[in-house]
């Protein structure tokens, strides 16, 4: 979806201002919002929730700070799944007779969960289409829902650098479509490939894209 | 917002959905057990340890479980190296994709609109904002993790730090040299 989001090559988004190494939250409702993301049932999906966030109308995303965006998102992701009503959650207050649900992740389990070593790879018989230090290219696609293939890559051709086995697949996996496994490429742009003669000509932006966003270039 | 989160909290709490002690321990680890001195200490390893640097450069993801930092957004890790010729540097265009469990949860510069949209476009540019100079003959490769790898820059080891022990040598090393918007 070419949403605003998709904000790599943007110009006059605002200056960046750094700060100091410290707590990664700025408010105690911060911790909050992002303690519920982790804990919430509708967690299992990264793709999913990511997907949720892009949804957020375009000037509304660029107006909200980052804990704002999960909040929103959770709350939608909570009413898509049926979790909760919007009255709900504005009220604090669950409707009488529901049954009440078990959480999914207690506070004994954290440390476990959340240090656990996962993997997005899957097995998968497909052999890569491509080898490294293939010449490809990103195809032109526009797809209305979730992908991670930049706008500024579409089109462009660059090298193989890097194959990093079957990973579950986004744009499958977002929408409930399995996880759909496909060969990730790391893919190197020169940035004058990307930006034009005004740019470096040592310079390159390395990309990982999974196989159905490539073709033979 | 603070009243919202408050009353959200209230209903997931109420339904069963949520379990207060998990959301308390996610903030305490999230503030306390993860962030960039748990990077700074794999690269004061690799600068020290040979074999280590090997292990890092093969396999990044075993050689960091080796000092125990696992888990979510960390698993598929990548490091790269900047040497006098070359600079890295990392972004996620796309939201906000950052090693967790080596530099904690990515400041807030890191997830803005202003570092996404112009850390792939014009790198030297958002490099200077933060008071490095790359010269014009240095390389600079930008990684925008646009899936599940995630990627951690190994600065280069300062100059007369021969005599440093690990410890001494972690102090030295930032977050931010680990993003790739400073050299040490």
């Amino acid at each position: 979806m070419n949403g605003v989001h998709d904000m790599g090559g943007m110009q006059g988004l605002g200056a960046i201002v750094p700060e100091p190494e410290g707590s990664p939250f700025h408010a105690a409702w911060e911790a909050r919002v992002h303690a519920l993301t982790v804990a919430s049932p509708t967690r299992g999906n990264i793709d999913a929730g990511r997907h949720q966030r892009e949804m957020i109308p375009g000037p509304e995303y660029l107006a909200m700070s980052y804990y704002q965006k999960w909040f929103r998102s959770l709350c939608d992701l909570l009413v898509a799944k049926g979790f909760a009503t919007r009255q709900e959650i504005a009220s604090g207050k669950g409707a009488a007779a529901a049954v009440k649900a078990v959480p999914h992740l207690t506070g004994d389990a954290v440390t476990e969960t959340l240090t656990r070593p996962g993997t997005y790879i899957r097995e998968s018989a497909a052999k890569p289409a491509f080898a490294l230090g293939d010449r490809v290219r990103a195809r032109n696609i526009n797809p209305n829902g979730h992908t991670r293939l930049p706008r500024y890559a579409r089109g462009h051709s660059g090298l193989v650098v890097a194959i990093h086995g079957t990973h579950v697949f986004p744009d499958s996996h977002a929408h409930g479509l399995g996880e759909d496994p496909r060969t990730l490429y790391g893919v190197r742009f020169t940035a004058r490939e990307l930006w034009g003669e005004a740019a470096n000509p040592r310079d390159t932006v390395t990309l990982d894209l999974w196989e159905p966003y490539l073709e033979r270039a | 917002m603070a009243l919202r989160v408050k009353a959200l909290e209230s209903l997931l709490v109420e339904k069963g959905l949520v379990d207060p002690a998990a959301l308390d321990a996610i903030v305490d680890h999230y503030e306390h057990r993860v962030g960039p001195r748990n990077g700074a200490r794999v690269v004061a390893r690799a600068w020290s340890d040979p074999d280590y640097k090997g292990r890092l450069m093969a396999d990044a993801t075993g050689a960091i479980a080796e000092l125990g930092y696992t888990g979510r957004q960390g698993e598929h890790m990548v490091v790269v190296e900047n040497t006098p010729e070359l600079h890295n540097l990392v972004v996620c265009t796309l939201c906000s994709c950052y090693p967790w469990p080596v530099l904690g949860l990515p400041p807030v510069w890191y997830k803005s609109s202003a570092y996404r949209s112009r850390a792939v476009i014009d790198p030297r540019g958002v490099v200077a904002e933060f008071g490095v100079a790359l010269r014009d003959d240095i390389e600079v490769r930008v990684w925008d993790s646009t899936a599940e790898v995630r990627y951690l820059v190994l600065p280069e080891r300062p100059a007369g730090t021969e005599d440093l022990d690990e410890e001494a040598l972690a102090a030295l090393v930032t977050r931010d040299g680990m993003i790739g918007t400073a050299r040490l």
